[in-house]
């Protein structure tokens, strides 16, 4: 049984661009524009985009790192009961910080260079109730071992360790409240091949261990299909097509998609596919395009595309669910 | 492959080494290959392995505290050999082959270009220097080289500022100041991983066209297999300041016999192989480069290492096209003909 463990609708982040002496509200940049997605219990759901589609405040806005403008975002529990976090109080938000951790993209900015290991991992044990500092010793020390590092390493400074050792302190971080859900924003675009492999191996085998749920936010779409169940691609603040990882590279719906997958450098010289160019740059968030946000872009647009904006509808592949939101699709829709 | 006419650029055994707090890294420790005209060589590895370093060697745009130790740059320029690691830095013959015959793109567009200057200046610079083309032919050629980069409405972008340009844009106005004087030799560091994915695309896709119009030789410094399977003509694979393998790409994606290129192909997940595909991680990290293994530099990440790893194996030639540098080479390659010969069998 699939339980939902987040489910998102309508959200929407939209930042405001401020100008002249009065700092004046000039305009909206519209990042997240009206998502809608759950997130199941132990499921690994990719979350794959161009730069600038929206992917990372999208991850940001389900922890409130970044306030939604807009939508609802349901927690829910093990034993199934619902709660709406975007409203809540800071205070009240706390036991859900717990529960809904993350991991960031780049691990040479985001550890405080002038604290040790333990003193950047502490405080959030410290904040939830750990007292005694031998506890957080040893809570900081067996995760260290747990993600192959050695167990003094706690007492050693930022600088002093590789990118791929700082992802895996950055990994321990998210790891220490012992969460449900982690969300990875682009956890391994910043590491060299070889270690990029170390610590996607180091993931799986956590997930497994602990029993947990990834959101996996990433731009490389061979890193999601061997790693992720679903995957749902976005381009500029939507989501435009959601499926099982398989049947998105064999029942492709979406354009861009399409695109998307045919652009992939393949290190495998018998799978040499030819390339669809996309024309021309994302459009800017700040006015996109009327109709399909894809339309400029896309070499099978007909007139509704000008105008209509297609809605994030319901197909069936492989006997599985598949979302996407094309006017062109000719397969019936689910309803 | 003796016929030397098609050669455009030979590097021969060349060191580059870096010299800080009294220490050495010997940041290329020895490298050779050819490259040839209309023809794409790919080098490839992780960070700190020297192949940035080869390229800016090549330039001779190398920092203050680093020089060439050893070795030779043989640059064919029309009938006439160059050996470039004899120039002086910024002498005269120098500042003529750079920008003009040899050209480089770099890998960050958005440093790279100068914020204060519109994009139509910096690529006619190139122009005035290298070219006697009075000022309004250099701005019809930036005009006309923006437009072959598919930038729309180049009569209005040539007068714009880096800043109004995309990413994609950037990597563009950059090639096309590259590619302005019609180089011989186009060396591109890591041009595309910057940019997104059908960005990438695009990028490629002008840089086959220019292969194919102007026969110029690319050297291509990446650090995706993938990209090396879709552009590479010819492949070398670095480790360390040393090449490791080199070989057609045929040679060495098909049958890799450097345990280093094996595992780099085996650490990354490939595109259609699903969830089943197994991804193995090469152990360890990269070693310190004031600090390295004696003899053979992977031998520490090595799963077949042994003790005569202790001695740097020379390079063996596998047959006219394919180079390695390991000792126990022939294993791997006898059991690579055994897999063909079952399977034709």
């Amino acid at each position: 049984m699939k339980k939902e463990i987040l489910k998102l609708r309508d959200v929407k982040v939209h930042f405001p661009i401020q100008a002249g002496v009065f700092n004046r509200v000039v305009g909206h940049v519209l990042a997240v524009d009206g998502v809608d997605l759950d997130i199941f219990r132990g499921e690994v759901l990719g979350l794959a985009g161009e730069s600038g589609c929206g992917k990372t405040t999208l991850g940001k806005a389900i922890l409130r790192l970044v306030e939604p403008t807009g939508g609802e975002v349901k927690y829910i529990s093990k034993n199934e009961e619902e709660t709406e976090i975007t409203s809540l109080e800071k205070k009240e938000m706390d036991p859900f910080r717990k529960k809904l951790q993350i991991v960031f993209q780049d691990p040479h900015s985001s550890l405080n260079p002038s604290f040790t290991i333990f003193g950047s991992l502490q405080d959030p044990l410290k904040k939830f109730g750990v007292k005694s500092k031998e506890e957080r010793r040893k809570i900081i020390g067996d995760l260290l071992e747990a993600v192959n590092m050695r167990r003094e390493y706690m007492d050693r400074y930022p600088h002093e360790f590789s990118g791929g050792q700082r992802q895996r302190i950055g990994i321990v971080r998210a790891l220490c409240l012992e969460p449900e859900l982690i969300v990875c924003d682009e956890a391994v675009s910043a590491l060299d091949v070889s270690i990029q492999a170390q610590v996607l191996k180091l993931l799986m085998q956590l997930k497994k261990e602990k029993n947990l749920t990834y959101l996996f936010i990433t731009h490389d779409l061979s890193v999601t299909e061997y790693l992720c169940d679903r995957i749902a691609v976005m381009y500029l603040g939507r989501i435009v097509e959601l499926c099982d990882s398989e049947d998105l590279y064999q029942n492709t719906l979406h354009p861009y998609s399409e695109a998307l997958i045919s652009a992939i450098p393949v290190a495998d010289l018998d799978k040499q596919t030819k390339r669809i160019v996309l024309e021309g740059d994302v459009p800017s968030p700040v006015n996109p395009p009327k109709g399909c946000p894809f339309h400029p872009r896309c070499p099978k647009a007909k007139d509704i595309c000008k105008t209509d904006v297609p809605k994030l509808r319901k197909y069936s592949t492989n006997g599985k669910e598949h979302y996407a939101s094309c006017h062109l699709i000719d397969l019936p829709e689910i309803t | 492959m003796e016929s030397k006419d098609n050669i455009a650029l030979s590097v021969r055994d060349l060191k580059t080494f870096f010299y800080t707090n009294n220490r050495c890294n010997k940041a290329v420790n020895g490298v050779s290959f050819d490259v040839e005209k209309g023809k794409t060589l790919c080098i490839v590895g992780e960070s700190g392995c020297g192949k940035s370093v080869t390229a800016a060697t090549i330039m001779q745009l190398l920092p203050t505290l680093s020089r060439i130790e050893e070795g030779e740059i043989k640059f064919r320029k029309n009938d006439e050999i160059i050996n470039i690691e004899k120039l002086e830095k910024n002498g005269k013959e120098m500042r003529e082959i750079r920008g003009s015959d040899i050209a480089m793109i770099f890998q960050d567009p958005m440093t790279a270009l100068n914020p204060v200057y519109t994009v139509g200046f910096q690529i006619s610079e190139n122009l005035k220097y290298h070219t006697n083309l009075n000022r309004k032919q250099i701005r019809e050629k930036c005009i006309s080289l923006l437009s072959d980069m598919g930038i729309p409405l180049p009569e209005k972008r040539v007068d714009e500022y880096p800043h109004s340009y995309s990413g994609g844009m950037r990597q563009r106005a950059m090639i096309a100041m590259a590619m302005a004087c019609n180089p011989k030799i186009l060396i591109a560091d890591e041009p595309t991983t910057a940019l997104d994915v059908t960005i990438q695309a695009q990028i490629f896709e002008l840089m086959d066209k220019l292969k194919k119009e102007n026969d110029t030789a690319i050297i291509l410094i990446t650090h995706d297999m993938g990209v090396v399977a879709e552009l590479a003509d010819n492949v070398a694979v670095m480790y360390m300041g040393n090449i490791v393998e080199a070989g057609t790409a045929d040679d060495v994606l098909r049958r890799p016999t450097h345990p280093y290129t094996k595992a780099l192909l085996e650490s990354v997940p490939v595109l259609g192989r699903g969830k089943n595909q197994d991804i193995n991680p090469i152990k360890g990290s990269t070693p310190d480069p004031y600090n390295r293994p004696i003899g053979c530099q992977f031998a520490p990440r090595c799963n077949w290492q042994t003790e005569s790893c202790d001695i740097m194996p020379e390079i063996s030639q596998i047959n006219e096209t394919h180079q390695v540098r390991c000792h126990k080479y022939e294993q791997f390659f006898e059991k690579y003909n055994e897999k063909r010969n079952s399977k034709i069998t």
